[in-house]
């Protein structure tokens, strides 16, 4: 029901007002609801609001899972 | 794209297809099928996008759940906002809204009419258009689940801090939990399972679930909406199935904190209060919406214009009550593809894009044939 | 009744089924025989025994400047590209200025301008025009509207009947530029960078395939609905179907990023500056190798093929299974659901 995409924070002004970057494609986006925000930083935009912070290390060892089952999951399967 | 592309790897999710069709034998052996409910909109649009119906096991079937804020929209809401737009105030809103039928017709078609309607993409935008015309009322149209509503409402934030006095919201806000315990009590629903949404997530945390794998012993998997997250999710789901267990897992922890969001949901409390909520298709649901607090009554555009929102009247011939509730597959419906289509829906299922009607037709139409 | 029967909606300009169901029963009822009949994006008609071709289009967008063009650019290539597509070599253009009272001087000279250099670069001559100056409201900014004439290129056979299954379908370049660019443009979306229109001729793609003339079944810009509207369209009724294979699509990164920000498929968002041909598969090779010379056609590929599924237009997806690419239905609306 939510549409959003993750953004790296490119700058925060100092109105708390941030700019968010995907691919080139650059947003204002409102920081407010999320905690310590910081440029560099990847959150989750949903309608120009930063809804949550993605982890970016989670999304790495998530990703490594999914490599890893995957490669056990290739050899075991039938 | 960081951190999108890499949850569309087809080198993982190859294997992965392989897994899911294992635990379906596993299951069947059992003799089991699996009937999972996505419930979140965003997860059906996905799912219809990268064809990930195809992949699943014979004995997988996904149902699509009440989560789209569109298609649960009753139609005297959008009577209401046309009455707005008729009486000369600016209805800024999402774009989805603007084909959603009401009782006489649409906001589209109203805006074809001369009235003034402005899609937005973020809610920010009103307020900007409220400050580019002091002279005219600005009205959002502020429909959502827990992951919109925070962002809407911060429009009463800035409008407070800011002093702009021209700016309302035509509230039909909706929480997902109680739409979750309304399926679950309907007796003749049959689901085994919830693939849990994403982003409400984020702001509810994964605890809201508990009661529903602890009562009614459903799995609940929380799942990104990229097509690695679902299949994941999925795979999940089956395992939990075969072993008999029944528990909530947050497989989106990239984005998905244990406590969810408290910042936002401290922003929802300050505003707003729970309240009996319509749903389309689910009718009237105790506690299942928000609508502003009486401190905030002059933001609220139905009282501050006296446009009181009736149920209005529903399409007659279309299920999407049943569809919304995952009883029926919009395939069962007799009007899908011949009098209902996304040119010209007859239900709101069929309006939203991420509506399951509309989603079966943009996707899965002919590929059945 | 509802209103949608009685009254002019803004979807039945946007491309997708409304469009079509509004020029089949309207306009093609009435004027649809003669060089009209088929709706030919340019019809060819007989002067004095010499070979025409012969278009018009007017061009409306809002905002009048966008990242990658204007509104007087696009009125120059969409012209072009209409006669180039249907196997022409344009020639002449007419210039029909709509403007509307309190448009400022400078937007007015930077749009001329373009004009101006846009027709330079196709090598086309304005030979005729007209102004007219309407009241605040009535227009938005201005609108154009060009005609233009053109030579037929000798060797060019088209049209969707000569589709056969195992045709090479190819696309000149990235896909869905031109309408993420002017939506982003607009108030109320506020999206900085990304998206450029690709606003450009494709008369010299055409002129570089005409050494294979014979094996291009078809040719087309994609403009309003996309390449699934045009490709849809190719097949509707015939005994073949399109596959696309999604994992070749190329797209630019900033419209892509665009396009997820905003939930919309670019399969569905105008090109301006494309062009989609359908091909025996003996000339794909060769059509891709000359336009891969061209500035225009660097990113061109093969993006899938003609089958034998009778009129659906399907997409193999990243993850190996297939969906429906369907007409789009009107409007390009961002969602955020
Ligand atoms: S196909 Fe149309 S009429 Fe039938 S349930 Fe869906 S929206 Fe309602």
């Amino acid at each position: 029901m939510c549409l959003a995409v993750p953004m790296r924070i490119q700058e925060i002004r100092p109105d708390g007002m941030g700019i968010g970057e995907l691919a080139g494609t650059r947003h204002e986006v409102d920081l407010s609801l999320v905690k310590a925000p910081g440029v560099g930083d990847y959150v989750i935009v949903h309608a120009g609001y930063a809804i949550e912070k993605l982890d970016e290390n989670e999304a790495g060892e998530r990703l490594a899972l999914f490599k890893e089952l995957a490669d056990s999951w290739q050899v075991h399967s039938p | 794209m960081k951190y999108v592309d890499s949850f569309r790897d087809p080198a993982i999710a190859a294997p992965l297809c392989d897994r899911l069709k294992t635990r379906g034998a596993a299951l069947a052996a059992r003799g089991g099928r699996a009937r999972i409910m996505e419930v979140c909109g965003s997860h059906t649009m996905a799912v219809g996008r990268h064809g990930i119906r195809q992949l699943l096991p014979e004995n997988v079937t996904l149902i699509s759940g009440p989560g789209c804020p569109v298609c649960v929209t009753a139609p005297g809401y959008i009577d209401a906002a046309i009455a707005l737009a008729r009486r000369g105030v600016t209805i800024a809103t999402f774009g989805d809204m603007l084909h959603v039928p009401g009782s006489e017709g649409t906001l589209g078609e109203c805006r074809s009419g001369g009235a003034s309607v402005e899609v937005c993409y973020s809610p920010r935008s009103a307020r900007d258009l409220a400050l580019a015309r002091p002279d005219r009322e600005v009205v959002f149209l502020a429909i959502g689940f827990e992951t919109t509503i925070a962002p809407v409402v911060s429009l009463v934030d800035l409008a407070l801090r800011e002093h702009i006095g021209n700016l309302s919201l035509l509230t039909a806000f909706k929480l997902v939990p109680p739409a979750l315990r309304a399926v679950l009590d309907d007796p003749e629903i049959q689901v085994d399972a919830f693939l849990c949404p994403a982003h409400v997530s984020a702001i509810i945390g994964p605890r809201t679930y508990e009661p529903f794998a602890r009562d009614f012993r459903k799995p609940c998997v929380i799942a990104g909406f990229e097509p690695l997250d679902i299949l994941f999710g999925l795979c999940a789901i089956l395992d939990q199935m075969v072993e008999g267990r029944a528990s909530v897992e947050n497989l989106y922890e990239r984005v998905v904190h244990e406590d969810g969001n408290p910042i936002a949901r401290a922003l929802m409390d300050r505003y707003l209060r729970p309240v009996a909520a319509r749903w389309r298709g689910l009718g009237q649901l105790p506690d299942s919406g928000l609508m502003l607090r009486d401190e905030f009554v002059r933001y609220d555009a139905e009282k501050r214009f006296d446009v009181p929102v009736g149920p209005g009247r529903e399409s007659p011939g279309c299920l999407c009550g049943e569809v919304i509730k995952g009883k029926r597959s919009p395939l069962e419906c007799p009007l899908f593809a011949q009098r209902c289509t996304p040119t010209d829906p007859v239900g709101p299922c069929m309006v939203s894009s991420e509506g399951t009607c509309s989603a079966y037709y943009k996707y899965e139409r002919r590929m059945r044939a | 009744m509802r209103q949608r029967e009685t009254s002019i909606q803004l979807a039945h300009g946007g491309g997708g089924v409304m469009s079509r169901n509004l020029i089949r029963d309207e306009i093609v009822s009435r004027f649809g025989r003669g060089p009209l009949e088929g709706l030919p994006d340019a019809a060819r008609i007989s002067i004095a025994g010499r070979e025409l071709l012969f278009t018009t289009d007017s061009y409306v967008v809002t905002p009048l400047e966008f990242p990658g063009g204007n509104i007087g650019s696009l009125a120059v290539h969409g012209t072009v590209n209409d006669l180039a597509v249907s196997g022409g070599r344009p020639r002449w253009l007419s210039l029909g200025l709509i403007l509307e009272e309190g448009l400022p001087f400078e937007v007015l000279r930077r749009v001329l301008d373009a004009i101006v250099a846009a027709a330079t670069a196709c090598d086309v001559r304005v030979a005729t025009g007209d102004t007219k100056v309407v009241a605040r409201g009535q227009c938005d900014g201005m609108f154009i509207n060009t005609s233009g004439i053109g030579d037929p290129i000798p060797g060019f056979r088209l049209g969707p009947e000569r589709l056969r299954p195992g045709d090479w379908v190819l696309a000149s370049g990235t896909l869905g530029d031109h309408g993420m660019a002017v939506l982003a443009a607009r108030a109320g979306i506020g999206i900085m960078g990304g998206p450029v229109s690709d606003s450009a001729p494709v008369h010299r793609l055409v002129e570089a395939a005409a050494a294979f003339a014979g094996g291009v079944r078809f040719m087309r810009d994609p403009t309003r609905g996309g390449i699934a509207s045009v490709l849809n369209e190719a097949v509707e009724g015939q005994a073949v179907g399109i596959l696309l294979r999604e994992a070749v699509l190329p797209f630019a990164p900033g419209t892509r990023s665009a396009a997820e920000m905003l939930g919309l498929d670019l399969l569905n968002v105008a090109c301006e500056g494309r062009l989609l041909m359908i091909c025996e598969p003996g000339v794909g090779e060769g059509i891709l190798e000359t336009w891969h010379r061209l500035p225009e056609g660097q990113r061109a590929c093969r993006i899938g093929e003609v089958d034998d599924r009778g009129g659906a237009v399907i997409l193999e997806t990243v993850m190996g299974s297939r969906r429906l690419v369907d007409v789009p239905q009107g409007e390009v609306l961002p969602r955020i659901c």
